[in-house]
């Protein structure tokens, strides 16, 4: 049977809670970021002009076709190069942190535009004729009237889906790069404690999405009631 | 940029010869499919069980599997991935571990990636059956018992046929996405799609064909899947019934 010895552990928490703090950053600029761009990708999906639609949607279902450690790896491989050329950032600095800050910001905010798309046609069309028909312009009536009302509605959908960006953050693994989980299995490998230091990277996350999906429901009961 | 392109490459053999690097690849698709599909087996199978013991009636039943879900939703697939592959042979009685850890490693590894894939989309699935069985409107249930059905026959007869014939259209992006994290397994070092991807890049230096190529391949496994879910879904349509259309 196999013998647990969980003492690697305390010695290594400031390690592993910078580590977490990588995971925080980069689950926050990738929420912040997916957000705003998401919300352009479904005004532009459902917008008059073809162009724009045309590419809003081809750009959504490309992200969505495809899995994400592929895009991770596409952009640990594109963003130096890409850093180089144009900010002439020499190769050799450490770009893994932008380079997953930026994958997930735009793979995510294809997801984020399907959602926030629902939200804005659940807005009954009536309140968008209205404002219109009161002097407002289309940007106006969208960002004072629509928008306003549609994110109300998808507060839990979307943080709901800030938990799972939560959880796929652990992917930055393919670079080894430390975030949470990165740190856990670097110490874990170390030390020749694997298997006490991935249950409590397992635990840790549990704790953390299932107290944070506890409170998207409360959260959720109080703005239907 | 100064890349040389070079598409020509995947017909080169490979430096342990025997086949070509396009022969990679298409061994890396047909990993990627025998894991997602034998996968989406265990997850249809464990969801659909779980699924319906949400729904049944006594505390213990729906609290064992409330929990499965809850676990299996709350982990992020890589940590779930690792401790199948890394810590179960570990902790598990030793003969059953050392019998594991003996067998060829590929197929530790898609064991490890199989069952960790299947378990991880089970929940997922588990949940789309209980909202499916919860859309029914109560008189089904009532009337199958009234007609004399034990609570079993229910929900063989009445309740499960109408609830998977609802629940087609979210169990399609699940059946999606299971090819899509499919490609985590590469991680643990499966040679499926991704990672005969990686492999070509490390002994070519010729990383967009090769990315390129994979990229593709998902893109088109996603649409031929797209294609033929909307076959399935036309054919399980239940008429007049909104939710089992759209």
């Amino acid at each position: 049977m196999y013998e647990f010895d969980w003492s690697s552990i305390p010695g290594a928490l400031p390690f592993l809670w910078a580590g977490m703090k990588t995971t925080l950053e980069i689950t926050a600029l990738a929420v912040a970021v997916g957000i705003v761009w998401g919300t352009l990708l479904a005004i532009m999906r459902m917008s008059g002009i073809r162009l724009l639609s045309w590419f809003a949607a081809g750009y959504v279902n490309l992200f969505r076709s495809i899995p994400l450690v592929m895009v991770l790896l596409w952009f640990f491989l594109i963003v130096p190069a890409l850093m180089e050329s144009v900010f002439s950032i020499p190769r050799t600095s450490d770009t893994r942190l932008a380079s997953a800050m930026v994958a997930f910001a735009l793979f995510e905010a294809a997801y984020y535009a399907e959602i926030i798309r629902a939200g804005i046609q659940s807005v009954h069309k009536g309140q968008m004729g209205a404002a219109l028909a009161l002097g407002m312009s289309y940007g106006q009536a969208m960002r004072l009237v629509v928008l306003p009302q549609a994110f109300r509605n998808m507060v839990p959908l979307l943080l709901t889906q800030g938990i799972i960006l939560f959880q796929d953050t652990s992917l930055v693994y393919v670079s080894s790069l430390a975030d949470f989980f990165g740190a856990a299995y670097k110490v874990g490998d170390r030390d020749g404690r694997l298997v006490e230091l991935l249950l409590f990277a397992g635990a840790v996350y549990f704790l953390i999405c299932f107290s944070a999906s506890l409170l998207v429901k409360r959260f959720q009961k109080k703005v239907i009631a | 940029m100064s890349y040389h392109w070079n598409w020509s490459v995947f017909l080169a053999q490979v430096p342990s010869g025997g086949t070509t690097y396009l022969g990679w690849m298409l061994s890396g698709l047909a990993t990627t499919l025998a894991l997602s599909l034998s996968a989406w087996l265990i997850a249809l199978a464990v969801g659909s069980l779980m699924g319906v013991l949400r729904t049944v009636p006594g505390r213990w039943l729906s609290g064992i599997a409330a929990l499965y879900v809850e676990l299996f939703r709350n982990i992020p697939l890589l940590v779930q991935l690792f401790i199948w592959y890394f810590v179960l042979p570990e902790i598990l009685p030793t003969g059953i571990g050392n019998a594991y850890k003996a067998i060829n490693p590929m197929l530790q590894q898609f064991t490890a990636a199989m069952i960790c894939l299947g378990l991880f989309t089970g929940a997922r699935v588990c949940e789309q059956v209980r909202s499916g069985i919860d859309s029914l409107p109560r008189g089904q249930k009532y009337a199958g018992l009234a007609l004399g059905f034990s609570l079993p026959q229910t929900y063989r007869h009445v309740l499960l046929p109408m609830a998977f014939r609802i629940i087609v259209p979210p169990l399609t992006s699940e059946f999606l996405n299971i090819f899509k994290n499919s490609a985590v397994a590469s991680t643990i070092g499966l040679l499926e799609l991704a990672a005969e991807g990686r492999q070509l890049v490390d002994y070519t230096a010729q990383p967009y064909e090769s990315f390129i190529a994979v990229t593709l391949t998902f893109m088109m496994l996603n649409a031929l899947v797209m294609v033929l879910m909307h076959r399935v879904e036309g054919r399980t349509r239940v008429p007049g019934y909104i939710g089992g259309g759209s």
